[in-house]
């Protein structure tokens, strides 16, 4: 197990992501006021592979999207939740950092050892084994999560239009 | 058995704007569409800053600079090093990328439809989660993160998951002392955070019809706080006056009466309510589903009464505000704040001698910007502070400290409340008849 569940409640909104006071510096300044007013240390708590696990509508609010990048920041493999906000979840995805529901998460403990593993939609749990199945994310955010984000997706396609261009020059060469 | 032609199946107003942004006859909710991108919205906080580094990374331009409009609004007046530098920074951004700017005039909701940039039946992206606020002349129009926001301005595509329609349907009349504003606060409080469910919210009735272009614009701003994607109200004449004023394109009026969900149209969920019975709202700390009537309100001391933002400080807000305040003083020790939402709205409500009660009785007079609701800047709420505010969020520490708590109400009722020293019902201060006319 490379990491542990770290659970929050229902409706955590992105001011409590992203504290408005902290938005005019960098992600690194940002990322240390991260949840600190609903679980003061969490910027310190976390480390690499943790597994944020919230109840309903988390990332409620704001379209800042500092608020999954200081969560990405601070090294969460993703979150887990019952609901995510829709502008956040788009962010997250657009970040590269993984999003994933679950009709039920009662089974899961705060400071639990956990892995996330995305590609097969699962929380794996340490204490019996067990794991719980996740949503399976839709084709097109797979690929973009695969890709590692947007902005490596779309570099991606603009180098694959270019070689097409490219090759279409070639051809109507005499 | 003859075949009779096929008439075209009937439609909400959502998949209607996205079938025809997306090239596609028909769309079908729930299946994923890229939509071209009509408009792109984006202001100082999330724009140049932020996707500025994306496109160069991209080794991108903007996809076209004509469908692009960026509003300064979350940094000004630029009262901190940080703020005045990032404002540097979108101006010196907008002349190189040769966009249309507007610096210092306003609250982006408010100003993109003033300066007639939006029309009915766009497809638009604003960087800024009020987006919605578009809604209310009929465009799609929804609230991206900057990263997403910098892939629209680099392709003019953004994928979509088709909206399912939530229809709120208000029978009858909202009565004096009863806003748009209490309309949302209640459906907050009856669907909660998440009732939109990231789909289309769609607000259609007698009550609605009858309801001014920017009272229509704060529902559809706070189809936010309800968690739609969309917040649409279907293109009437009050829609087409308003932007004939604004200076829009009026070319294609004629086809904005097919912009409507048709009878029979796929509706996930239907909701009826009477706005004849609803009373003014206030929403408690720390959530706009907090929500009860004022009359149910706790005996609650207010410090700060604010009235300010894109839901609550338009030309029609600050009317309806100094309808109460005008000839009245503030209540001991209440610090009443006013925040035009746009510098047109402000001059407009100067002329009508509006400005001049909020003046008389003693308010402070905060520039055309996001102000203390984004709490970006130096005005801020201090510990323990109590305030009333014409906002849509009233999450902890949003406008200030932790330890301050925001009450959401009407502009009446902020000022109805500025008056009483304490949370108060606005109907106990409408001017009689006479008075108003």
């Amino acid at each position: 197990m490379s990491g542990r569940i770290i659970l929050v409640g229902d409706d955590i909104d992105t001011d409590q992501l992203a504290p408005g006071a902290y938005m005019k510096g960098g992600i690194e300044a940002l990322a240390a006021h991260c949840l600190e007013g609903v679980r003061p240390g969490f910027a310190q708590e976390v480390k690499p592979g943790d597994v944020l696990v919230a109840g309903r509508n988390f990332g409620v609010g704001s379209s800042r999207e500092q608020a999954a990048e200081a969560l990405k920041h601070l090294g969460l493999a993703g979150v887990v939740a019952l609901s995510f906000a829709g502008i956040f979840y788009r962010n997250a995805i657009n970040l590269g950092l993984p999003v994933l529901t679950a009709p039920d998460l009662s089974a899961v403990t705060d400071g639990a050892a956990a892995r996330l593993d995305v590609a097969a939609a699962r929380l794996e749990l340490a204490s019996d084994g067990a794991a719980i199945a996740l949503d399976p994310l839709p084709d097109n955010l797979q690929v973009l999560l695969a890709d590692g984000g947007l902005v490596p997706h779309l570099k991606k396609r603009f180098a694959k239009e270019r070689n097409k261009e490219q090759g279409q020059c070639a051809e109507h060469r005499p | 058995m003859t075949e009779t032609p096929t008439s075209p199946r009937p439609t909400t107003l959502a998949q209607k704007i996205v079938a025809r942004a997306s090239a596609r006859d028909h769309v079908t909710p729930g299946e994923i569409v890229t939509a071209r991108v009509d408009l792109a919205m984006i202001h100082d906080s999330g724009g140049p800053r932020r996707v500025e580094p994306i496109l160069q990374d991209l080794g991108v331009g903007l996809f076209d600079a004509s469908k692009v409009v960026l509003i300064s609004d979350h940094f000004v007046p630029g009262d901190t090093d940080e703020g005045a530098r990032i404002l540097e920074l979108t101006r010196q951004w907008a002349k190189e990328r040769k966009v249309a700017f507007h610096d210092g005039e306003g609250i982006c909701h408010v100003v993109l439809p003033e300066r007639g940039h939006l029309l009915p039946g766009m497809l638009v992206v604003g960087g800024d989660s009020h987006s919605p606020t578009g809604g209310a002349f009929g465009a799609y129009m929804f609230g991206v993160g900057a990263t997403e926001m910098a892939g629209v301005l680099a392709t003019g595509e953004i994928w979509l998951k088709v909206p399912e329609t939530i229809l709120l349907k208000w029978r009858g009349r909202l009565s004096a002392g009863v806003t748009a504003k209490d309309m949302m606060l209640a459906l907050c409080g009856r669907l909660g955070m998440d009732g939109g469910k990231y789909q289309a919210v769609e607000y259609a009735g007698e009550a609605i019809t009858a309801l001014s272009m920017q009272e229509r614009m704060t529902l559809s701003n706070m189809a936010a706080e309800l968690g739609g994607q969309a917040g649409l109200i279907a293109p009437d004449a009050t829609t087409a006056a308003f932007l004939e004023a604004a200076g829009a394109n009026m070319n294609a009026r004629a086809s904005w009466s097919g912009l409507a969900t048709d009878t029979g149209a796929p509706v996930q969920e239907h909701h009826v309510f009477d706005a004849s019975a609803l009373a003014p709202q206030v929403a408690a700390p720390h959530s706009p589903a907090n929500s009860a009537p004022v009359t149910e309100a706790p005996e609650t001391p207010v410090d700060i009464a604010y009235i300010g933002a894109c839901t609550g400080a338009k030309y029609e807000d600050l009317r309806n505000a100094a309808n109460i305040l005008r000839g009245r003083r503030l209540g001991k020790g209440v610090e009443l704040l006013v925040a035009p939402a746009s510098k047109r709205d402000q001059d407009r409500a100067a002329a009508d001698g509006i400005m001049a009660v909020f003046e008389n009785a003693g308010a402070r007079i905060l520039p055309n910007a996001c102000g203390i609701c984004a709490g970006y800047g130096t005005d801020r709420l201090g510990e323990d502070v109590t305030c009333i505010s014409s906002t849509a969020r009233n999450f902890k520490g949003r406008m200030g400290a932790a330890s301050s708590r925001v009450w959401l109400g009407s502009p009446l009722t902020v000022a109805a409340s500025a008056i009483a020293g304490k949370i108060a019902d606005p109907r106990d201060f409408l001017p009689d008849e006479r008075e108003r006319s």
